[in-house]
């Protein structure tokens, strides 16, 4: 018995499986860094509006928000509204447009994703788009959900 | 012989063969938790800066669908009241209307939407407006590729991407929407 078991060992027909757990220890490795999500505290409540029209955007690297809602304070109220742009709520309207310009550099094929609240006025989004015109950042997105089945 | 084998037999060895479905486990982990929402919205392309100089322009005022959305949210299609509803059934004539009725379009391609809002106008109310213009084009390039075959227009947009051509419908008919200033007050 123990001289037939040897006999077959000695063929080596099998494929070393010994490295498998290191390739797939590098591809784990791979996803975890490179699935890194750039967390930012939106501090501007965002809910998004409906909408049927929509289209995806596919390629995340050429995205950049900007958030458009009122501030969120203490004690869960709302405040006057906000724009933010990456991590920083934007005092100055006309700094847009510095932001966006270098932005616009890095990454020319850039696309500006608006994440504006439902609740918002219009006047304040026409001037968020008169800078990103001002800045030569012509192509928006109005973010919105899908429309739930009525 | 047969002691030397048995020595050979003990050797020590820690079983490494599950280790790579521990590792699959732990990468099917990561795969499927980390998956990111993929943003979704209404595309636009926003008119360059305009030099302070240069005229825009002339544009015939029939050739124009005149959309306006007051404070309430309220709707305007051509100082007619309307319903959100209804603007959808206003773009398709109006785009696919070439000279027919005179309130409407001369061409196809010389046909255009301008969406005016006050500065008071919500958010929301905006974007179902502006939903309901894309739905109409998305509707008519439906309607266009399945006159050539085609099951829908994404299966179109598919097919053309596969031969590098280009989209006719989307040359036919383009989906020319101005988001116009409001009035100073």
């Amino acid at each position: 018995m123990p001289g037939h078991f040897q006999k077959k060992a000695t063929t080596k027909q099998e494929i070393p499986t010994a490295s498998l757990p290191d390739i797939i220890f590098m591809l784990l490795i791979f996803f975890m860094v490179s699935t890194v999500l750039r967390e930012t505290t939106v501090q501007v409540r965002t809910t998004l509006p409906q909408a049927e029209a929509l289209t995806k955007i596919d390629q995340k690297r050429l995205v950049s928000y900007i958030y458009v809602g009122p501030r969120k304070l203490d004690g869960n109220r709302l405040g006057e509204t906000g724009v933010q742009i990456d991590d920083a709520l934007i005092e100055d309207m006309l700094a847009i447009r510095t932001i966006m310009y270098r932005k616009l550099i890095e990454q020319p094929r850039l696309i500006v994703s608006l994440k504006v609240d439902q609740t918002s006025e219009m006047g304040m989004v026409l001037d968020v788009q008169q800078e990103l015109r001002e800045a030569g950042t012509l192509r928006i997105n109005y973010s919105s959900r899908r429309e739930l089945p009525s | 012989m047969s002691l030397l084998k048995k020595k050979k037999r003990t050797e020590a060895e820690i079983p490494t063969s599950s280790m790579a479905d521990i590792a699959f486990l732990l990468l099917i982990f990561f795969l499927v938790t980390t998956t990111i929402d993929v943003d979704t919205g209404i595309g636009m392309v926003l008119p360059p800066k305009l030099e302070d100089d240069v005229e825009p322009p002339p544009i015939k005022e029939r050739n124009v669908l005149k959309i306006l959305v007051n404070e309430q949210g309220l709707v305007l299609v051509e100082d007619q009241p309307s319903a959100v509803q209804l603007i959808r059934d206003e773009v398709k004539k109006h785009v696919l209307n070439n000279g027919a009725d005179p309130r409407y379009a001369e061409e196809t391609s010389k046909a255009l939407i301008s969406i005016k809002t006050a500065r008071q106008t919500p958010y929301d109310a905006y974007v179902s407006v502006l939903d309901e213009v894309w739905m109409a084009y998305f509707e008519m390039w439906d309607a266009e590729a399945r006159a050539l075959g085609y099951p829908d227009y994404s299966a179109y947009v598919n097919a053309i991407e596969a031969q590098e051509g280009d989209n006719a419908i989307r040359e036919k008919i383009k989906a020319a929407i101005s988001i116009a200033e409001p009035d100073a007050a």
